[in-house]
Order: structure tokens, then C-alpha cells, then sequence
């Protein structure tokens, strides 16, 4: 006579229940294909939105990073007014670091850039020397560069005013959309492959109905199902990940060799890939075993 | 070995299928219950595996009241009662040997014994040559006897059983009320609900008549009692 207490789980019966969700997978064929097909869609969807609005967000404070104040020195500013132009500008709390480039340096970085030109130039220097002045944070440009206006040796202090401003504008409403669409976007994944992995249970109500009548505990009963979700999980990561380590490699390639030239740069391929894939991973297999977690729960406490 | 004490059963809907049932079944015992559909025949079986619970009175089954049994002491209790269905309740994906298998894997026995059991009652019901089949490859006689080898394979004390020949041509069902005999002889108290007025005019044993939820009438050697 088996009465008493309900032991722990013994190594065999782990084994056991790790058998039986493998032939469990097997047996429900097309309930499998189609709780894996649902994770595959919806993981795909999520990598790729998730590579592309991360590679928006890195152009996007690429650009942001790039903005700078010229604050153009008084030409008759002389070595001892530069330098007190520099301590009222750097004890600005907005900003983080002033360089001075002087106007020879100036016409040599022009002519670099726009050909040799200008090197008529070189004559008689039209430039005026300047203090290139970085905030610490982006935003903060404009206001600085008001500030370093009022300044007694500032001849003017450029930005590229509407531009900056309207850039940043655009971005922060793109990264709001981004996180939105993300979040949504893995909240129907999460929804979807519950769903399905609900149905596939509902299917086998029954083969719970009768674990019960012979005497099976609940926990017996939900390791297979919660082995099988966390399998239903894995499968439906593969394509998702393959297509998103190999799409990005050539992806990569070739839009970074067409834009380098816009000064534009995509994130190295190992530092996406890898936290792409890795992310994905932990939400297929967070999905699946909880998605039959709270499937089979269902049919237990009848 | 089955006590019932003043067990009332009303349901949420508001229908009283059982009132005041008083009921003694002693180990070994082989208990016929019939009486018209709807008079509670189904409610008194499910009672003794506690898959219903009663609204009054108390369940005693094996020395212990399951009336107050927790949710997880369940399992402890279904070890000890065997259940067959008029429907069989096989699990359609699994082998006939798999299925018989699954209510000794459930309490964790080691493999060999598993095999060893198995066998053992799959020759019991005959059926140890087609032990690889799927149970839809089966006719209805064979799959009944399955679900039986499968509710005895643990050895439980009491075997339950509501309209095992119901869905069974009637040799069939002889061969089935052949094997319920054998198996009581073995020790194995067995209440079978019933509505086959034959075998329980042929195969004589105790009877009890439910009728409006109240024992009507409980005879040693009794007969059916009702036009079939």
C-alpha cells in the first residue's frame, strides 16, 4: 500500500517528467508547431524592432553627442582676455569641456574638408579663433550658448540653433513611440503565446482529469507541462535568434559602408547581437514556462 | 472499509441527490448499487473518491474521514481506490502499457517493479500480447479491461466502479463482471454502480438500492429489483 506522505521528487522522477515532456512534444505535434510558430512570429517581430530602434537611438545620440557651441573670440581679444573668456565659460554648470582652436587651425581643418580652395586663404585668415564648447548634456547646448553670448570677448556663439532644436524634439518623441511599440510589441508576444499554450493545455484537460483520478499530485502533473513550455520556448527562439545574428552581419556591412560617408555609425555587431539574442532567449523561456504555469494551474484546482 | 454517516449531498443548483445516507462496506466486500437514473447513484461513488464532497455528514474510507481532507492529502486517497468509468478514461496517445503504467509511475516506483506489475496485470486482464497497441486500435471490452488493469495495478484496497459494462455488448460485459470477480477474490472490496439487471440477477452479491437519494433497500444476495 503506497499512503503516507508525498516524498520530494526523487532524481528518476525528475528524469521522468524530462522524458515525458520531450514525448509530450512529439505526441501533440501540431499543438507544438503551433505554440513555437506563435513565439517564432512574435520574437521575430520584437528582435528586429528591437535592433532597429536601438540602432536609431545610437545614430540619434551619436548626433546629439556631436553637438557643439563655436563661440568665436573677439578679434581684438588679447591672450589674458581668451583666458578669462575660458574661466567664465567653463564656470558654466551646462558645460562639460572648452577646447580652443586657434583661427590657423581653423582654416587648416577648413581646407582639409572643403579642398584646397581655400588654401587662397592662407593670405589673409578671414577666421576668427574659437572655443569649441561641449555641454554635458545635449540638451543644454542652446541655453549655454546663450549664456557664453552675453560674455564680454564672444563675438558670436553658433550651434546650429533650429536645427539642434528641432533634432531634438523629433528624437524624443521617437524614443517615446520606440518604448511604446516595444512594450506593446512584447505584451501580445507575452498574450499570443500564453494563449496558444493555454489551448494546447485545454486540449489535454482530460489526460489531467485523469493524472488526478490515479492519484498524481499537482506537482507531478505540472513539471511535464512546465518542461515542455520551457522547450516550446527554446524552439521558438532559434529562427528569431539565427535570423537576427545572421541578418544583422550583412545588414551591418552593408549600410555602414553606404552611410560612413553621412558620418552616421550602426552599432558593432558582437555589442548588438549579442544582448539582442540574449534578451530574446530569456523572454522565450520566461513566456513559455509561464505561459503554462498559469495554463495548467487552471485545470488543476478543480 | 467504506462508511458513510448521515451524508447529505446537495448540489449548487439546488438539487438534493443524496440525504441522510447511513452505509457500512466492510474489506472485501463486492456491493451492487442500482436504482433509477438520477437517484444518486453517481454522487455516492464519486463520494468515496472524494471527487464530490458531502454537504452533511461523514466519509470514512480506510480508517481515515476524507470529508476534512486537505487538497494535497487527495492524491494520498486516490492511490488507495481504484476508479473505472463506463467511458474508460484511457489517455488516447499513450500504449496500452503506458497507460497502465502511469498510476504506478505517478507514486514513483522504480522502473523494474513498474515492468514487473504491469505485466503482471496485463496477463490478469489478458491483454499482455497487445500491450504495444494504442488504446482506439482496441475494441471496447479491451479497452474497459485496460482501464481495469490500470485502476488494480497499485493493489488499491477498494475498486470503484460507475457502469463499467454501460457502454459494453453483453458477452463482453460478462468477460468484464468475470474479471471484477477474480479481482475480488483476490481481497479487493469493489462498488459498482450499475444499471445491467441482469448480471446482478446472475452474479449475486450485496445490493443496494438508491431511490431519491435515500437507501431504499440493502440485501445480501439481493436481486435488481427494477424492470430493466
Amino acid at each position: 500500500m503506497n499512503s503516507g506522505v508525498i516524498t520530494a521528487m526523487k532524481p528518476r522522477t525528475f528524469r521522468r517528467h524530462f522524458r515525458e515532456s520531450f514525448k509530450n512534444l512529439r505526441r501533440n505535434g501540431w499543438m507544438t508547431f503551433a505554440a513555437v510558430s506563435a513565439v517564432t512570429v512574435t520574437l521575430l517581430l520584437t528582435g528586429v524592432f528591437l535592433v532597429i530602434m536601438l540602432n536609431l537611438n545610437k545614430v540619434a545620440t551619436d548626433i546629439e553627442n556631436d553637438v557643439e557651441v563655436r563661440v568665436h573670440i573677439k578679434l581684438l581679444a588679447e591672450e589674458k582676455d581668451k583666458e578669462q573668456l575660458r574661466m567664465q565659460i567653463e564656470s558654466l554648470p551646462e558645460v562639460e569641456s572648452v577646447d580652443y582652436s586657434s583661427k590657423e587651425e581653423e582654416l587648416q581643418n577648413m581646407i582639409k574638408d572643403m579642398g584646397s580652395d581655400f588654401s587662397l586663404f592662407e593670405q589673409s585668415n578671414p577666421l576668427y579663433d574659437v572655443f569649441i564648447v561641449k555641454t554635458v548634456r545635449p540638451q543644454d547646448t542652446p541655453n549655454a550658448a546663450r549664456k557664453i553670448e552675453q560674455f564680454e570677448y564672444t563675438e558670436t556663439a553658433v550651434y546650429g540653433e533650429e536645427k539642434v532644436e528641432n533634432l531634438f524634439s523629433f528624437m524624443k518623441t521617437a524614443r517615446n513611440i520606440g518604448v511604446v511599440l516595444v512594450a506593446g510589441l512584447l505584451f501580445t508576444a507575452m498574450f499570443l503565446i500564453s494563449n496558444t499554450i493555454k489551448i494546447t493545455i485545454f486540449a489535454r484537460r482530460k489526460e489531467i482529469e485523469i493524472m488526478k483520478l490515479v492519484g498524481a499530485t499537482n506537482g507531478f502533473i505540472r513539471w511535464p507541462f512546465l518542461l515542455e513550455g520551457l522547450w516550446i520556448g527554446l524552439l521558438g527562439s532559434l529562427i528569431p535568434i539565427g535570423a537576427i545574428s545572421v541578418g544583422y552581419y550583412y545588414a551591418e556591412q552593408a549600410l555602414s559602408a553606404r552611410l560612413s560617408a553621412h558620418f552616421i555609425e550602426f552599432i558593432g555587431y558582437l555589442p548588438l547581437v549579442l544582448p539582442v539574442t540574449g534578451l530574446l532567449l530569456i523572454i522565450a523561456i520566461f513566456i513559455g514556462i509561464w505561459g503554462s504555469f498559469i495554463s495548467v494551474r487552471r485545470f488543476l484546482n478543480v | 472499509m467504506i462508511e458513510m454517516q448521515g451524508v447529505t449531498k446537495k448540489y449548487p443548483n439546488g438539487v438534493t441527490a443524496l440525504s441522510g445516507v447511513d452505509v457500512t462496506i466492510k474489506q472485501g466486500e463486492f456491493v451492487y448499487i442500482v436504482g433509477p437514473s438520477g437517484a444518486g447513484k453517481s454522487t455516492f461513488i464519486k463520494l468515496i473518491y472524494r471527487e464530490e464532497k458531502p454537504s452533511e455528514g461523514n466519509v470514512i474510507v480506510g480508517g481515515i474521514s476524507i470529508v476534512g481532507l486537505r487538497q494535497r492529502s487527495i492524491p494520498t486517497l486516490r492511490r488507495q481506490v481504484g476508479v473505472v468509468f463506463q467511458d474508460f478514461k484511457l489517455l488516447p496517445l499513450l500504449n496500452v502499457y503506458e497507460n497502465v503504467a502511469f498510476a504506478l509511475e505517478v507514486i514513483e516506483v522504480e522502473p523494474a517493479v513498474i515492468y514487473k506489475q504491469v505485466m503482471e496485470v496485463l496477463d490478469l486482464v489478458g491483454l499482455k500480447h497487445k500491450a504495444r497497441m494504442l488504446p482506439t486500435e482496441l475494441s471496447g471490452g479491451e479497452q474497459q479491461r485496460i482501464a481495469i488493469a490500470r485502476s488494480i495495478v497499485n493493489n488499491p484496497k477498494v475498486v470503484i466502479a460507475d457502469e463499467p459494462t454501460g457502454n459494453l455488448d453483453p458477452d463482453t460485459s460478462w468477460d468484464i463482471m468475470r474479471l471484477f470477480e477474480t479481482i475480488n477474490e483476490r481481497g479487493t472490496t469493489i462498488v459498482m454502480a450499475t444499471h445491467n439487471k441482469e448480471i446482478v440477477n446472475t452474479i449475486r452479491r450485496r445490493v443496494i438500492a438508491i431511490e431519491n437519494g435515500r437507501i431504499a433497500r440493502d440485501e445480501q444476495r439481493g436481486d435488481y429489483g427494477y424492470e430493466a
